[in-house]
Formats: structure tokens, sequence, C-alpha cells
């Protein structure tokens, strides 16, 4: 039945890579980094298209590739299905011939049915003869994805697939992608610099960045509770902060500028180490400038608003802190937060840190130029 | 008053060059646009040799190879009990030499333009290497190899120098059209060399245009 794909790359070069992930099957889980991080020379390495230094990448009982026996099976041989970012249709056969040619060794009039069938899947029943120069972008897009299914993969393998359409097709193919890994017991690794489009699609995340994979878990914990700095930049924290460790036990506080902020105990940080960390927009408590409430004593932060920025139904507004000069801090607020309490640029402002959403992190070692 | 002799000898070898020749571009042409390797300028400039020498360059070399004297030629005539040059046999090797560049080129161009990311999709979509060459990488060069079939076709009706050279102009065995034309303007019949002429013009001009119409761009051609 469905079979975990196991992979482990490792080589010097041409592009450098460290990479470890799995995928169960069933899973769907998204390979993010930025543009040249090697996210494709993975997927790539996986269809058997590039053969790395060193490794292991085996999909179930079969071993596809095993540096160390000097095994490399060829891509025909790999049960894959990979969707091309520029699709990669074949020009000169129809929609439907594009699936039936993937459908190996069986008869013609199978294969033809058999394709008819993923078309539907794919929402582009009575599409079947047109050539892929007739077709939309996201109609080309499906017929990758169909052609991709047609061999029947062990492993679904997506390159970017939602890169080169518009954001209406985007949000409606992500929204097909959905419903149709229901239907689908493979282990599917998408390849995205999206971190929305993750968030939204993948049961697991994994970041990479050189070639290395720094992190690997729920979209919620990898966006929240990074495993570094550099995971931090690379999933577009917006506050990321250095401080120093200043009492440790059950009366933790970290020292950020002049202030001395409650935070849950972490043993491994002990009493003056210098730390990163964190706290998600959303996870800062507005003062109602009414009406005091409870939590207020919680890690208060007076500082004066930068800039309000809408965004339609949430608003993101900066702070800069007056205990810690240079630093802003960003919060989320709902817009009609933002208009009862006529928060505007210059004005002053009151915010708690929710302790328990303080995630530390060890500093990042020297900075590597990006 | 026209030369049919001339005409049909000048349509046979280009018909052979053409067969012959085509295969072998296909090989090296899809070879050339696939691989890299050290030595690909120095045989990329091989084959254009032929471009850019004089016919009579190139003759004089195939002489020497292919001559009684010369150890090729020698070989050839012990094995087949004919001699090479002054031969058609000799003609159609000299016409394979000098039309190499012309089947090469477009069909290595008409393998390039395929995307690298169309072959690798036809291995992971389960297609051996056979098939992907029968069913994904020919459909999209036939253009180039159809260039290249009316290419070396056309340049071998007009070839003159090299044939000269190697064939001299034997009637019935190695005079050409090309060559039946000077032998006609020398003989002061002009309305030989005319009947000829016209007719190697209208082939030129027919292959050209057929050239033309297989280099259109696909788009142009959609339906709808």
């Amino acid at each position: 039945m469905a079979e975990t794909l196991e992979v482990a790359l490792r080589q010097r070069g041409p592009i450098p890579l460290d990479a470890r992930l799995s995928v169960a099957g069933g899973e769907l889980v998204a390979l993010v980094g930025p543009s040249g991080a090697g996210k494709t020379s993975v997927l790539r390495a996986i269809a058997g298209l590039l053969a790395p230094e060193e490794g292991r990448i085996a999909c179930g009982g079969a071993v596809w590739f095993d540096g160390a026996r000097g095994l490399a099976l060829a891509p025909q041989r790999r049960a894959v299905g990979l969707v091309f970012q520029s699709y990669a249709l074949f020009p000169h056969l129809t929609a439907l011939g594009n699936i039936a040619i993937a459908m190996g060794a069986r008869p013609a009039a199978e294969r033809e049915d058999r394709a008819r069938l993923l078309l539907d899947l794919v929402h582009l029943g009575g599409l079947d003869g047109r050539y892929p120069r007739e077709l939309s972008g996201g109609q080309q897009q499906r017929v990758a994805l169909a052609r991709a299914l047609a061999r029947d993969p062990k492993v679904l393998l997506l390159d970017e697939p939602f890169a080169a359409v518009d954001q209406v097709t985007r949000r409606k193919l992500q929204r097909e992608l959905t419903a149709l890994r229901r239907k689908l017991a493979v282990p599917i690794l998408l390849v995205t610099h999206d971190l929305e489009e993750a968030a939204i699609l993948a049961d697991r995340m994994v970041i990479i960045h050189r070639g290395r994979t720094l992190q690997d878990g729920r979209p919620r914990d990898v966006l929240r509770r990074p495993v570094s700095p550099l995971v931090a930049r690379l999933t577009d924290q917006r506050n990321l902060f250095e401080g120093r460790i200043e009492a440790a036990g059950s009366e933790t506080r970290l020292r950020w500028g002049g202030l001395l902020l409650e935070i849950a105990p972490r043993p491994e940080f002990p009493a003056g180490t210098p730390v990163a960390w964190t706290i998600a927009p959303s996870d800062a408590i507005l003062h109602s400038r009414h009406r005091p409430s409870q939590g207020e004593r919680e890690n208060p932060v007076e500082g004066s608003i930068g800039e309000v920025l809408r965004l339609g139904e949430t608003a993101l507004v900066t702070i800069a802190p007056h205990a810690a000069p240079g630093a802003i801090l960003t919060i989320a607020l709902s817009e009609h937060v933002v208009d009862r309490n006529a928060l505007a640029p210059g004005e002053p402002i009151k915010v708690s840190l929710v302790a328990s959403a303080i995630h530390l992190m060890g500093r990042d070692g020297p900075a590597e130029p990006d | 008053m026209m030369d049919w002799t001339a005409l049909r000898l000048s349509l046979e070898l280009a018909a052979w060059t053409a067969a012959l020749l085509v295969p072998l571009g296909i090989v090296a042409g899809r070879a050339l646009a696939h691989r890299r390797f050290a030595a690909k300028s120095l045989i990329e400039a091989l084959i254009a040799m032929p471009l850019v020498l004089p016919p009579t360059v190139l003759g004089f070399y195939l002489l020497a190879v292919m001559g009684r004297e010369a150890p090729f030629g020698r070989a050839f005539e012990a094995a087949f009990g004919q001699p090479l040059a002054f031969t058609f046999a000799g003609l159609v090797a000299a016409s394979l030499i000098a039309n190499i560049p012309f089947a090469v080129q477009p069909i290595q161009r008409a393998f390039e333009a395929i995307e690298p990311e169309i072959r690798e999709a036809a291995w992971t979509s389960g297609l051996s290497p056979l098939r992907a060459f029968l069913e994904i990488e020919l459909p999209l060069a036939w253009r180039g190899i159809a260039g290249g079939v009316v290419l070396v076709f056309a340049h071998t009706l007009g070839e003159f120098g090299v044939v000269l050279m190697i064939g001299g102009a034997i009637p019935g065995e190695t005079r050409t059209a090309a060559i039946a034309i000077y032998d006609r303007v020398q003989a002061f019949d002009d309305a030989a060399a005319g009947a000829l002429s016209a007719a190697l013009l209208a082939i030129a001009f027919i292959a050209t245009a057929v050239l033309f119409a297989l280099g259109r761009p696909l788009r142009e051609r959609r339906r709808g």
C-alpha cells in the first residue's frame, strides 16, 4: 500500500546539497526555500534526473539510489510522477495523447479510456483533442498533473506547479490539489518558494537553504518556532530580536534593551546566554486606552507607532519601543480594533507580549552573506 | 536538345547523397545537440569545413585519398573490382563528404530546439530512450530533418567543383547537369545549356520554397 519516500542526499558541487527528508504515503510535504536553495535539485535527484555524489533514495521497499552501492535507477524505472515548473507538455500531442503516452505498454484503447478518466479527474473533460498551445496556463498545469498520475506513480513530485499562473487560477488549482490528494495514497512532495502556499497545502514543511535542510515540522510549528534565526529570516518572521537570559529557572527573564521580559523557562539557555527571539505579530495584546484590562502586567511594552499597514481584515502596526531603541516590533490587529483605538503613526501605544509566545533560539554563527 | 542523361544522373546522385547522409546527420546532429564534450568545437569546425573550402581544394584532397595510387583507392578497387575516382560510386562518396554540413547543421539545430525538460518529461513518463526518440524527439525535429534532406538534395544538384575534380565529365557515369551546362557553353550549344539551366533553376526554386515552408514557426499554422 502507501509507502514512505525516504531521501538523504549529499554532494559538494556543482550545487551543494545536504538534504534529508521523508514523506509518508498520503502526506503532502512542502520543500520551501528561496530561489537557488536547491529545492529543484532535490526533486530532480528523486526523479533520477540528477545523480548526487552520496546518499540514498528509497520508496517503500524499492531502493532507487544508493551512492554507497553505486546504484542509480534510470528515471523510467522509478515510479515517480513529476510535474515540471514549465509543465513540459509534449507540444505535438493532444491533451489526451500527452496523458496516454505515459501509460506504458497497455493496449491503445485502454490507454485512451484511462486518459479520459484522468482528464475528468483534473476537470478537463471534453478538452481531450486540444493541443498544449490551445490550452491556458491553468489547463496546461492540469494536463501535466494528469500526465504525472498516468503511470500510477508511487511518489508525486510537484515543482512550483502554481508559479506560472495568475492568482485567481492559483487559488483554484490549490483547492483542487487539496481535494485531489484525498484520493491519492502516495507521498506528495511539493517544491515552492511561497510560504503561504506551503502553509495552506502542506501537512509538513521542510525548510531548505543552500542545499541544506534546516527544519522539518508542521507549518504552524515551523513558522512560530523556527530552530534558528536563519530559519526565522527564511520564513519571513517580522519580529526577530536579540537579547540575553538574565535569570533562569522558574523566574526566567529575557533582557531586551531596557526591558526585562518574563518568559517560559528554557533550561538549555542558562543565565547570561545571548539569544535570539521571535514573537508572532498576533501574540502581542493591545492595551486599550479606555478600559485597562487584566493581562496588562504581562511584559508591557511602550512605544510610538511607526506605521499602520491595512491589509483588508487585519492591519499590521509597527512600534518603536522606547526601551529598545532601534528595534521595530510589529503587531497584527483587526482593522476595527485599529479604528476603535484611533491608532495612527506617531501616536503612543502600549502592548503586552504573551510570555508563553516568546520563542528563544541560539544565535547564529558568523552571519553568512545572502 | 535537353540532356536527359545528365539531368537523370544529377537527380540520382542527389537522391543517393540525401538518402545516405540523413541517417548519419540524425545521429551526428542529435549527439552534437545533446552532448557536451571537450572536442565538440573542433568537430563542429571539421563538419563546417566543406562550407568554407573552395570545392577544388576539397576535390583535390578527396582525389588524393580515392585515386588509384592512394592506399584507400587501391583497397576499394581490390574489394569491389572497380576504382572510386572517375566513377559514379566515387561521385557519391565525394558528394557525401561535401554535403555533411548541409545535413548535420539543420538537424543539429532542430534537436537543440527541443527543450531539455521535454526529454526529461518523456523519461519521467516512463518512455524508454528509444520510445522517447521515436515518439517525442523525431516528431519535434522532423522539420529540421526534412530541411536537411532538401538542402542536401538541392546542393548536390548544384555541386560543380568537387564533381569535376573527382568525376571528370564521363557521359552517363559522372557528367552531371552542372558539368554538362559548362560543357555545352564551351561547345557554343546555348540551347542545350539553357534547357538544363532552366531545369536546375526550377528545381532550386521549388526546393528553396519547401525549405521556407518548413521553417515557418508552428504558431502561424495553428488552427482557429
